[in-house]
């Protein structure tokens, strides 16, 4: 064998490993936006005018840009929490769920506590939304450690029950006096700050956090190491040491309570209030970014990027061409089947595990 | 010990005169199958007869799973010709085989739990109509199960059928899709003595019909008993081909294992008169197999500072097993479990591998490494708590370098460690996780197959790195299924058969024959060697 | 709680597990096949619509309904494709599928949005014409509502009782033996999809045109879900679906009434109900349900390739 003539592990951000994948994403997003083009002329309408106005409307105005960011937000946080669960091989759809009863707990600390001043409410809002997150996780979680159910099946069906759960209290207690399907409005302690006018508020910075927390625990720490040993070789992690059912049990948590967190920032910042049946599909979104990227912390930040983009800008296809917003979703749909149906071009990428 | 097999003596007489004259339903001539690193089949003739039962003997490795393999379709001869009836025959699928009625009965049934017998078996029938006429299947089953004494229930589930059931209904199935060459794959491995009785009387019911059986199996008494002809194979070719009227138990046994080798070099002699407290003490501990697993029973054994306990067996009776308990990834049903003098019965893999138990496994890719981890990587996992800094928060790669440097000097092994672990060879593959599991300081190595599929050089890197643990002091369970591995190495030597432990002793106090003979689950006649 | 609202109720169960039961008959015959599609609800979408849209433009509900069912297929197929010859992972391909749904739904439909169009002609159930009229008009029912027992013995038959079935269990439980026998799992495995589809459709179709007569989006409210829900209450077995689909549409009959009758459970509560009850059954049925569910649902079948 060769006397360690192989190069050394570039200590650099992004990798060259990495550098292919964006190369990569790009190619894919290309080619799905070039079928949905071809069903846009198909519809009568002029793709090309659409991709400029879309790109216009959102690149092109700093608030635009602020737009898209406010859309991003919460999916790239709920992409974390798919991502970080894949890694030990478990599958994490369960965060359309978690982040609705993190919202939920969040919102009741907003709710209770009103007279605590926002230095104090808002880290309680924090890891109250988290730990109703975390909670919702844990039975899925347990039920698969212990080997008696499917984590992608009790997810899903928790999924459903969570809204209606929110919807039952809203409409039971907590509703304000106007309306019934929402509360009143959170006092001003309870709210994430907004940036400079825009929409933008604090859970920016919570996104950003995250990623690069991700990024690092993965890269660096022993648990990260872990972590990969586990989503490589569950038998050989398991030989070696590794509790698995531990980390099974306690990535699922750490993943409902980061989606919870997500949760808890559409509620205090975009929001200001709990809004029956608030999501647009955050949970979901997220669940395909982070499929779309493989979970690397790099390619969720673009594929958020992009996808936000494209939801912000179904809006304006609804606008100026007459398309149903829903529309989008077939853009989108193009993209994941373009990752899943794995053409030759694309043969090389390989999770990033 | 399992009590002796009751043949029928009139039925004996009957096998005793097989079919002088005939010509071979089966003959295959110069089959050679050549794997990466191992000559598997190397220009194997064999004849198969109508209405005879043919025994396949050797030992794991010698070529016989290959060789059936070939003749149901799976894999392909390099060379060679496969004859049926005299018409040469090419088969290429394990549906050439069905064709040709050639069925196969593995050692993990292929049966689907969830559907009944009769839908199972139905499954197969090559006459199936569309619209299924349960009750013309069953009387089908049914007629089949009386003449050849395999009654089963047919509307019940296979889940719900003891393992003997199970193999009526996959013999059932064999027959009814019009299979008249029967390949069993070691059958009685996983039968209690009475199903073993009542599966040969069925196979004597069906040799008389005319059928042709070839059975593999390792078990000397049955072969002796039931067997009509029998061929033996050893490293890659027929090392012998009989009547069952010219064999007898010692002839096979050399035919097996071969002959003693001589001039091995053994290890010098451990202290015997210093005896330290055992490292890993096993005292009457039952563990509890799942499906075809084999499950120990009643084991004792003790594993001592500064010695190499080798374990001898026929892969599947229970060593694997043993090596899994040993580190903690099964746990004792019954009996007491001791390591390191206390008590360990629920011991955590991480608590036992941090007071020194290693593990190096058989196929070092599957079971003991992450192939998408660079080398370096995967040599931090066992020890996490001696490289991570700040509580996990990062890990100190420069430690992980330097001990990895220090034991590929100590072993004088050279590995790049920052490629994959998925590109390397099978051999440096060991090494890693011979360096990773040494450098834990260990003071119980279980060594599982370690040598399997590797070259020459990596084999004896292994051995030694074996000896030199033991004359540090670390106790070494070794598991292995080359007998000349077992006996350079071992200090004592101990027998596996059905998850018991038939024999121990010293290498010097025996031979291969008499090691040949537990393994294969003759009783031993002889106290000593011979 | 007159007899009116109590026959009331079983009739809008009726009405509105039919559709409920078409797409669980069909996910149980995908699932059976060990092929398990989250995107049915997608696939309900774009039927819905299809149907919906081809009624209004011909005014023939019939031919509605066969364009509905035809693009239940075709939707199914196309799943297919991704997780049969690409190998794709099942779940991610079912929410893509659910995704397409969405966006083509909203796109063949858009025209149609909220409009009204022909229905079926409704029947009254024979000898029930004798009834007042009262009760009699609580079960008049269409051509779809007829067939939907018959279709779910039909599934039964021919998963139980014919070659084909069998063969398609047999793929859903070990693709490896199934293949030993001389199938092609690949094969079969888009046949079942393709049947799924078919029956899936005839559910959107029943629901669109029978039931709400118009198009709007999302309008199948989550019934892919709970479909998928449902085959695992029913353990998989095309009879007992037909009980869990009355059970849970009964259910939401029933909240129906207790609201109107000013009963204060909640309905978002009532609404969890089958949800949480799916969930006690699988975990009750835990060590079990390896032995109810078909043993390779939801895994890839390699091939020997």
């Amino acid at each position: 064998m060769a006397q360690n003539t192989d190069t050394k592990r570039r200590a650099t951000l992004i990798s060259q490993k990495t550098a292919n994948a964006v190369l990569r994403y790009l190619l894919m997003l290309l080619l799905a936006l070039a079928l949905f083009g071809v069903i846009l002329l198909l519809l009568g309408k002029n793709p090309v005018q659409s991709y400029v106005d879309i790109f216009r409307s959102t690149l092109g105005s700093a608030y635009g840009f602020s737009e898209v960011v406010v859309a991003m937000v919460p999916m790239l946080i709920t992409a974390v929490a798919v991502a970080l669960p894949s890694r030990v091989g478990l599958i994490n759809v369960g965060v359309e769920g978690q982040l609705y009863m993190g919202a939920c707990l969040a919102a009741w600390g907003a709710l209770t506590f009103t007279h605590l001043p926002a230095w104090a409410l808002l880290p309680l809002m924090v890891f109250l939304g988290m730990l109703g997150g975390a909670a919702w996780a844990f039975f899925p979680g347990y039920l698969k450690s212990i080997g008696l159910v499917n984590e992608t099946i009790t997810s899903l069906l928790l999924n459903s029950v969570a809204p209606k759960i929110v919807a039952f209290l809203i409409f039971g207690f907590w509703h304000g006096p106007m309306d019934t399907n929402k509360t009143a409005s959170f006092v001003p302690a309870a709210r994430l700050p907004a940036f400079l006018g825009t929409r933008v508020d604090l859970s920016l910075v919570f996104a950003l956090g995250l990623l690069i927390l991700f990024w690092y625990v993965m890269r660096y720490t022993r648990w990260g190491l872990e972590m990969r040993a586990i989503g490589g070789n569950p038998q050989a992690a398991r030989r070696n040491g590794i509790p698995l059912k531990a980390y099974q049990v306690g990535i699922m948590c750490m993943g409902g309570a980061i989606a919870g967190l997500a949760g808890m920032s559409l509620v205090s910042g975009y929001y200001g209030l709990l809004l029956a049946n608030f999501s647009t599909g955050s949970g979901y979104m997220g669940f395909l970014i982070s499929w779309l990227s493989f979970g690397d912390p790099i390619g969720i930040l673009l594929v958020s990027f992009l996808v936000a983009i494209i939801t912000t800008g179904g809006n304006l296809l609804q606008l100026t061409q007459g398309l149903p917003y829903a529309v989008i979703n077939i853009l989108l749909a193009l993209a994941l089947y373009i990752v899943l149906a794995k053409p030759t071009f694309i043969k090389e990428a390989k999770p990033a595990r | 010990m399992p009590p002796s097999s009751s043949f029928p003596p009139t039925l004996l007489s009957q096998a005793s005169e097989p079919a002088i004259r005939k010509q071979p339903i089966l003959s295959l001539r110069g089959i050679t199958r050549r794997f990466p690193l191992v000559l598997a089949n190397d220009h194997i003739d064999l004849d198969i007869y109508s209405g005879e039962i043919h025994a396949l003997l050797g030992e794991n490795g010698a070529g016989k799973s290959t060789l059936m393999k070939i003749l149901y379709g799976f894999y392909r001869a390099d060379s060679g010709s496969i004859c049926m009836n005299g018409n040469p025959v090419k088969i290429h699928s394990p549906a050439d085989a069905r064709n040709l009625s050639i069925g196969m009965l593995f050692q993990d049934f292929s049966l689907i739990p969830a559907l009944t017998v009769a839908e199972n078996i139905a499954l197969f029938l090559r006459d199936l109509k569309q619209i299924i006429d349960l009750r013309q299947v069953d009387r089908r089953i049914q007629d089949l199960a009386a003449r050849y004494n395999l009654q089963i229930r047919s509307q019940v589930k296979v889940a719900e059928l003891s393992i003997g059931e199970q193999q009526k209904v996959e013999i059932l199935k064999l027959l009814l899709s019009g299979s008249k060459i029967l390949i069993l794959d070691e059958p009685t491995r996983v039968l209690a003595p009475h199903e073993i009785d009542a599966l040969y009387q069925v196979l004597s019911s069906l040799r008389v019909d005319g059928y042709a059986i070839i059975l593999i199996t390792h078990k000397m008494k049955e072969v002796l008993e039931c067997a009509d002809r029998l061929t033996i194979l050893r490293g890659g070719s027929v090392a012998a081909s009989m009547l069952r009227t010219e064999a007898n138990e010692q002839k096979l046994i050399e035919c097996m294992f071969g002959k003693e080798m001589p001039g091995i070099s053994r290890p010098p002699e451990a202290d015997t008169n210093f005896k330290p407290a055992p490292i890993l003490k096993l005292h009457g501990v039952t563990t509890r197999g799942e499906g075809a697993a084999t499950s120990l029973k009643d084991i004792d054994l003790e594993i001592y500072p500064g010695e190499i306990v080798g374990v001898a067996g026929v892969s599947g009776n229970g060593q694997k097993e043993l090596g899994d308990l040993a580190l903690g990834m099964i746990p004792c049903a019954r009996g007491e479990k001791r390591l390191f003098g206390r008590q360990a019965a629920h011991l955590s893999i991480r608590e036992a591998r941090r007071q020194g138990v290693a593990f190096i496994p058989e196929n070092p890719l599957a079971m003991a490494s992450v192939p998408f981890m660079t080398v370096l990587e995967n040599l931090a996992l066992t020890r996490p708590w001696r490289y991570s800094r700040r509580s996990g928060w990062s890990m100190d790669w420069t430690a992980v370098q330097k001990d990895a440097q220090d034991g590929l000097k100590k072993m004088d092994y050279s590995l790049p460690l920052y490629t994959l672990a998925r590109s390397l060879s099978g051999g440096n593959l060991q090494r890693m996780v011979i360096i990773r599991e040494l450098g834990l300081g260990p003071r119980l190595i279980v060594a599982s197959y370690v040598t399997r599929g590797l070259d020459v050089q990596s084999t004896l890197a292994a051995r030694q790195a074996l000896l030199d643990a033991r004359q540090n002091g670390t106790g070494v369970l070794l598991i292995s299924e080359d007998l000349e591995e077992l006996f350079t190495l071992s200090d004592r030597l101990i027998v596996l058969f059905e998850g018991r432990i038939v024999g121990a002793f010293t290498p010097a106090e025996t031979d291969f024959h008499q090691v040949g003979y537990l393994m294969t689950g003759s009783k031993a006649e002889h106290g000593a060697k011979h | 709680m007159t007899l009116l609202a109590i026959l009331g109720v079983i009739s809008s169960a009726i009405y509105s597990g039919t559709s409920l039961l078409y797409a669980t008959l069909g996910e149980v015959v995908g699932e059976r096949a060990g092929i398990v599609n989250l995107g049915l609800e997608g696939v309900l979408l774009v039927s819905a619509a299809m149907g919906v849209a081809v009624t209004g433009l011909t005014g023939n509900p019939h031919l509605g309904i066969l364009a509905a069912v035809l693009a239940g297929g075709l939707m199914n197929l196309l799943f297919g494709y991704l997780v049969i010859t690409r190998k794709a992972n099942q779940l991610a391909s079912g929410l893509a599928t659910m995704f397409l749904g969405f966006g083509l739904s909203a796109l063949i439909g858009k025209d149609v949005v909220g409009a009204k169009i022909v229905s079926l002609p409704r029947l009254l159930l024979p000898g029930l014409s004798a009834l007042p009229r009262l009760y009699s008009s609580l079960f008049m029912f269409d051509l779809l509502i007829f067939l939907v027992l018959p279709a779910a013995f039909l599934i039964w038959w021919l998963l139980f009782r014919t070659r084909w079935g069998l063969g398609l269990r047999a793929v859903g439980e070990n693709a490896d033996i199934a293949f030993a026998s001389g199938r092609n799992p690949h094969w079969i495995r888009y046949q079942a999809l393709f049947v799924s589809g078919l029956l899936a459709g005839l559910g959107a179709a029943h629901l669109a045109i029978a039931y709400t007569m118009n198009w709007t989006e999302y309008m199948t409210g989550g019934r892919g879900f709970i479909a998928v829900a449902l085959v695992i209450f029913s353990k998989w077995h095309p009879l007992r679906a037909i009980a869990g689909a009355l059970i849970f549409s009964g259910a939401v009959a029933f909240q129906l009434l207790m609201q109107s009758s000013g009963v204060q459970v909640s309905p978002f509560l009532l609404d969890t109900l089958p949800y949480l009850l799916t969930l006690l059954v699988l975990i009750a049925w835990g060590g079990n349900r390896k032995q109810s569910a078909p043993a390779s649902l939801g895994r890839v079948y390699l091939g020997t390739e």
